[in-house]
């Protein structure tokens, strides 16, 4: 969130929170990677409705998670047409679940895959130490 | 020129802060320049990584304490 400022890294995920169980289930896991403090979770409508705050939140960011349900990557491509890089990006159907209709049911298996995915990129890649220059860090003050 | 600097007060803010202040003086421009530290305002402006720098509505760049010559440089852009 916004008061974050003093994190160590702005790890942030978007996802595309669509429609389909599988894009429901990417939801989740953001929701669940932000209350469980791996990543903050942004807005990707943010970025679609071209929100200059929330664009400039993307490219500020240390690392950008991004997460997809299916193969249409809608995450992927409004973040590349908002010039916002993608650190991390997975397909939530590349893991082995099958797109359909959301029923109403998160599919927890789905969101621990996406989950455990998500914090296997983080810890495989980590981040290079900050270079402590006064321009071009982002904010770890305290 | 409308210029907000978003952030709840920490070290960098302040210093993003002074930087803008030194960039106007640099560059002769008179602006109201205002800081934003009600953190309802900073999420209404879309800003979920602080600090921040917005000019006349539109938030120029975030997560990072800009240099004066970066400021002056989107000011003039």
């Amino acid at each position: 969130m916004a008061n974050d400022c003093c994190t160590e890294k702005n790890i942030v995920v978007f996802t595309c929170s669509g429609a389909a169980n599988v894009g429901q289930a990417a939801n989740q896991a953001a929701v669940e990677l932000q209350l469980e403090g791996t990543a903050k979770m942004l807005c990707l409508a943010g970025i679609g409705s071209h929100n200059s705050g929330m664009i400039a939140s993307g490219k500020g960011a240390d690392r950008v998670v991004g997460i997809d349900g299916c193969p249409v990557a809608c995450t992927k491509k409004a973040l590349e047409h908002a010039d916002v890089p993608i650190n991390d990006h997975l397909i939530v159907t590349e893991l082995g679940f099958k797109k359909h209709p959301y029923d109403g049911n998160i599919d927890r298996e789905a969101v621990e895959k996406i989950k455990t995915e998500v914090k296997r990129k983080l810890s495989t890649q980590p981040l290079a130490p900050s270079s402590g220059k006064e321009s071009g860090y982002t904010c770890s003050c305290c | 020129m409308k210029i907000e600097i978003f952030g709840t007060g920490c070290p960098k803010c302040k210093k993003l802060f002074e930087n803008t202040q030194k960039a106007l003086i640099e560059l002769n421009l008179a602006a109201e320049l205002t800081k934003v530290e009600d953190i309802n305002k900073i999420m209404e402006a879309g800003v979920m990584i602080t600090p921040a720098i917005s000019i006349d509505g539109e938030v120029k760049a975030a997560g990072k304490v800009l240099s004066v010559e970066e400021i002056k440089k989107i000011m003039n852009s």
